[in-house]
């Protein structure tokens, strides 16, 4: 039978649910029917949680009969966990060999806060290894495919959660985004990919890459269904020191008060070399639009865009070396047996991690050491100063910005060896992290048959305001209806 | 900062002297750990068993600062004179070490809580100032256990993570130190110190206080230092006192045979009474420290430090001398009474349930601590209380009892309790000192003691003495010992 | 300020400090690797930061902290459930000194 529900919404089957016309035990054997149908040419899923995903349907679906439209959105909404997000007693890999088969005893707290919805978890998806990457190529478990054309890269590091949605799996799932890897493989995938303000959605449970910059956000379809996954997510964590006290805003309040009147910045430094013409193209229409929903559209400068990459890969490196140092094979995870304890760590380490891990954990332990501290280390702090001022400067002056997610569409599997070539990915999307802001990326149309992603970018704590604008566009533009072509596969079945 | 000319001493007509510095490490009394909530009771648990996701290091887990822990720390500096600086943040130290779960410890690096304090103490009566360079707060390691305890020849280690993230302490110590009589002052009175403010529990033995020292020579009278030698493994005051002396001598050794000394690290060996070097195939430490991405930092205005200052209770100097000027002590006795918190209580519980001060002071000194010591428990915690000693000093104090019973009945009831009022009425043990029954013992005496008298009136004075003991005996030691000297002298005259 | 490149030692030291096994070849992939990202990373030295403080975090919190109160611990057994070598209780390790 073809699967109705499909390539669906989260707002769309939370009404159907109430109103009888689907139940989320159908939702859960559709989603995992459409992962058995895709995932052997698109590999984003890692563990499959069916027996955990079928109790949780089952309890979702008395818990919407016991309480109606009181129910929580979520409920019986299946969903897919990137597999850097612990869940108790579930296989967590963050698609390294170096801690296969580790169960993690505890739930990190996002993932609690869906499980307390009534979400159906069917599985955690395939990454870059410990998130270090943006094409998925850097997984232990093989490469992504991208749902509209699996010889290319679906982006990364989030790229599994992001083909989940792309192909119709599940109607959302949540990645985290160090430098962009939850907006650029949205970007990649045609999906709605939001990294909060930092502090606004607790980290703990999520193996952490970049202390500093990690944060967990959503992929969805569409925008409102971002709010919602946000709304459930977001707030205060006594386990997380990092988490904000500051009171979140409800952004469905203000999801629909449209652009008008807001002034929207349009950064000169992201549109530089480098930019496809046709993701360029895409993205001037797309503020052409915001335009004719009545924002005015000012040209800023944000001057130190480019000095970004450099010191993300200063201080990323740097704070993941320090990170990964407990995967040492004493507690958890794959040991090498040596006759001593240091070659086994050596062997360990060796074996355990993969090549980009091993060269940011180089460049991270070089940038730290003594003698390079003040040169790499402390000189990339205080830029990042001076990003995060150029921000706030913008911001004086702008409601948001408006820029490219990725100065690319998906690029073929294996084209960038060079791990230059491959950082520069991120370079539109690294500065938002640096300065902590929240950015979302929604597509804006195709390029060679590809997704075009748009970046809009708030001051901090404004993640309401940028669901709000991205919102206006969506509507405006009728990107919704965009879908993989793996979405039709399954009314064709 | 506080580095005082110090006459060298051990080291006398040698031309050198010692240069010493203290580093301390000390548990903090919190209930729970640094950054979780497992509890700090982890000495006596099974292996493995006071552990959570967080102080396991597993993946994904995050550190939340303990309020008291911090707390306790300023209240700490503050005892030893430190100034609180209104910003300081948390680091990582990062290392590999089985016993250091997430391969980096959360410690303090440019910015620590507190900074230059000192801590003031005497030895053979000159008063020394040790600079404290700085208290910072840092997360204890777990524990390894080797195969025979040997960790040269031990073919695997046991981990035990029971004991990762208490709250621990590090006191630095300034080189300010010149003999190994005065490193074991310091570390003496900064566990009394760390004791009375209730921040550490002092067990040198537990491991809940550890001391390394550094140590070099230097020509006496030179400014810059020596080579510096670092001790570990002093587990108690007298393996620092006897590790220092150690070192001190050997280091003499080479320097005076034309030798030149290593920097290294070199472990006391308790048994074999000398330290010898740790140098291993180790790496070189480099230990990465930059700031601990995931805790804010602290700002602890002073609003803060003065509202901590206020739970700081009477150090024991200032105690020292209170006692002194209060009670009419002598230094020797206030010293002994304020020695621990407890005992300086004690005391002043005493006094404040109208026992005479000096009378306190000599039963506490004199046959309470005996007592405590034979039996293993202080006073307030023995059956007999402060409560009962105190009735049983009011009693001696109003000539009820005279001594001899009250020591007979502070032995009795020390462990088992008891009223010593009841007692002494029940069995009749009130001093007599009516005169009249008095008087007939003494006439007794008299009659049955001819020569002792004649001793007397010839001038032998001390023959008063006797007769005074046999009436104490007639009257099974309850005479009241002045009024029979008074019967005495009136009837044999003089 | 010209930046001198990477020796072979310099590689090896960075993964000893790291406690990576590197092979030959991988020390000679990542030497050269690691000399092109650092010379990429020069750009930062563009930037002027002579009147600018240090950034390690962005979010301005200060003084987060959880009241003195133990919680229950998870028992040795949960946490030694994932340990690749344990005895009696304990996580066990190889020869810590060579």
């Amino acid at each position: 039978m073809a699967e109705r529900w499909v390539g669906s919404t989260i707002t769309a089957m939370a009404a159907a649910l109430r109103e009888g016309r689907v139940t989320a035990v159908q939702l859960l054997s559709e989603a995992i029917a459409h992962r058995e149908r895709t995932d052997s040419r698109i590999n984003a899923f890692l563990a499959r949680t069916d027996e955990l995903a079928e109790r949780q349907a089952r309890a979702a679906d008395e818990r919407i009969q016991r309480e109606g439209a009181a129910a929580p959105v979520l409920c019986g909404i299946p969903v897919a966990l990137k597999d850097v997000l612990c869940l108790d007693g579930v296989a967590t890999t963050a698609s390294s060999l170096i801690i296969e088969g580790f169960l993690p005893p505890y739930t990190g707290t996002a993932v609690q806060r869906l499980l307390d919805q009534g979400a159906v978890v069917v599985g955690k998806t395939n990454c870059d290894e410990f998130a270090m990457g943006s094409s998925n190529e850097n997984s232990a478990y093989g490469p992504v495919g991208n749902p509209w054309d699996v010889e290319r890269v679906p982006g990364g590091s989030s790229g599994g959660s992001a083909a989940s949605v792309a192909a119709g799996v599940v109607p959302y799932s949540l990645g985290s985004d160090t430098g962009g890897s939850i907006r650029q493989p949205a970007a990649l995938t045609g999906t709605v990919g939001f990294k909060p303000t930092y502090g606004r959605v607790s980290r703990y449970g999520l193996i952490a890459f970049a202390s500093s910059l990690d944060q967990i956000g959503p992929f969805t379809n569409t925008v409102e269904d971002t709010a919602h996954v946000y709304r459930a997510i977001a707030g205060h964590d006594p386990l997380d020191s990092t988490s904000s006290t500051a009171a979140v805003e409800d952004p469905l309040e203000t999801l629909h008060e449209g652009v008008a009147g807001m002034r929207l910045g349009v950064p000169s430094e992201y549109f530089a070399e480098g930019l496809e013409p046709g993701v360029r193209a895409r993205v001037e229409e797309a503020i052409e639009t915001l335009r004719s929903l009545g924002a005015s559209i000012e040209e800023v400068s944000l001057p130190s865009t480019d000095a970004g990459l450099s010191t993300y890969y200063i201080l990323a490196p740097a704070e993941c070396s320090s990170n990964l140092a407990r995967f040492d094979g004493v507690r958890f995870g794959k040991r090498s047996e040596e006759a001593s304890l240091l070659r086994s760590y050596l062997a360990t380490r060796g074996a355990g991690f993969g090549p980009e891990v091993k060269r940011r954990i180089m460049l991270g332990t070089y940038a730290l050491s003594s003698g390079y501290y003040d040169a790499y280390y402390r000189k990339a702090q205080k830029v990042r100063t001076v990003i995060a001022g150029e921000f706030a400067r913008v911001f004086e002056q702008v409601d948001a910005l408006v820029c490219p997610t990725s100065p690319t569409v998906a690029f073929t599997q294996g084209a960038r060896e060079d791990p230059l070539a491959m950082y520069l990915c991120d370079v539109l999307t690294i500065p938002v992290n640096l300065a902590g802001l929240p950015g979302i990326s929604l597509p804006c149309g195709l390029s060679e048959g590809l997704p075009v992603g748009l970046q809009v970018i708030g001051p901090r704590f404004q993640d309401a305001r940028v669901l709000r604008v991205a919102h206006a566009y969506e509507q405006a533009s009728g990107v919704t209806a965009l879908r993989s072509p793996m979405v039709a596969e399954a009314a064709a079945a | 900062m506080t580095t005082q000319q110090v006459e060298s001493r051990g080291l006398e007509g040698t031309g050198y002297e010692a240069v010493i510095g203290l580093e301390v490490h000390a548990q903090l009394l919190t209930r729970s750990k640094m950054f979780c909530g497992c509890s700090t009771a982890y000495f006596d648990a099974p292996p493995n068993s006071n552990v959570c996701p967080v102080c396991l290091g597993l993946p994904g887990t995050l550190p939340v600062m303990n309020r008291e822990a911090v707390e306790k720390t300023v209240l700490t500096a503050l005892a030893l004179n430190c100034e609180i600086p209104p910003f300081t943040k948390f680091d990582r130290k990062n290392y590999f070490y089985p016993d250091l779960p997430k391969g980096y410890q959360i410690s303090q690096y440019d910015l620590p809580l507190s900074r230059n304090g000192f801590l003031e103490f005497a030895v053979d009566g000159r008063t020394v100032r040790a600079g404290v360079t700085r208290v910072h707060l840092e997360e204890d390691t777990g524990t390894l256990k080797h195969a025979g305890d040997l960790i040269h020849e031990a073919t695997s280690s046991l981990v035990d993570l029971n004991r990762a993230g208490v709250p621990l302490m590090e006191i630095v110590g300034e080189p300010d130190l010149r003999t190994a009589e005065e490193a074991r002052e310091y570390v003496t009175r900064l566990r009394q110190v760390l004791m009375y403010i209730g921040v550490n529990d002092g067990s040198m033995e537990r491991g809940s206080l550890r001391c390394d020292a550094n140590v070099s020579l230097r020509r006496a009278g030179a400014s810059e230092f020596g080579t510096k030698v670092e001790i570990k493994n002093m587990n108690s005051f007298r393996a620092v006192h006897r590790a220092l002396d150690y070192e001190i001598a050997r280091q003499l050794q080479v320097l005076q045979s034309g030798g030149t000394l290593v920097q290294e690290t070199r472990g006391w060996i308790e048994t074999e009474g000398r330290t010898v070097s740790q140098r291993s195939k180790e790496q070189a430490h480099d230990y990465r420290y930059f700031p601990e991405p995931d805790l804010p930092p602290l700002q602890l205005d002073s609003a803060y430090v003065e509202r901590v200052r206020g739970r700081l209770s009477e150090l024991p100097d200032a105690r020292r001398r209170r006692f002194e000027s209060q009670y009419g002590l002598s230094a020797y006795e206030a010293a002994i009474l304020i020695a621990s918190r407890e005992d300086a209580d004690v005391y002043e519980g005493l006094v404040s349930a109208g026992v005479p001060a000096k009378l306190a002071a000599n039963w506490q000194i004199g046959d309470v601590a005996r007592l405590a010591n034979a039996h293993h428990v202080p006073l307030h915690r023995s059956g007999l209380g402060v409560a009962g000693l105190a009735a049983l000093l009011r009693l001696v104090d109003t000539g009820t009892i005279n001594g001899t019973t009250a020591k007979e009945l502070l032995d009795e009831l020390y462990i088992p309790g008891g009223d010593p009022l009841a007692v002494v009425s029940e069995r009749g043990l009130g001093q007599v000192n009516d005169a009249g029954e008095l008087g007939t013992v003494v006439g007794e005496v008299i009659a049955a003691n001819l020569k002792a008298v004649a001793d007397f009136r010839g001038g032998k004075e001390q023959a008063l003495g006797s007769l005074v003991g046999q009436v104490m005996k007639a009257t099974r030691g309850r005479a009241d010992a002045k009024m029979v000297n008074a019967l005495l002298r009136e009837r044999i005259g003089g | 300020m010209a930046r001198m490149t990477l020796s072979r030692d310099d590689v090896a030291h960075v993964a000893m400090l790291a406690r990576l096994g590197l092979s030959d070849d991988e020390l000679e992939r990542y030497r050269h690797q690691l000399d092109a990202i650092l010379d990429a990373i020069g750009r930062l030295n563009e930037v002027d930061t002579s009147s600018v403080e240090e950034t390690a975090q962005v979010g301005g919190l200060v003084n987060v902290w959880r009241e003195d109160e133990p919680r229950e611990s998870i028992g040795s057994e949960r946490a030694l459930a994932n340990a690749p070598d344990r005895d009696d209780g304990y996580f066990r390790v190889g020869a810590i000194q060579e």
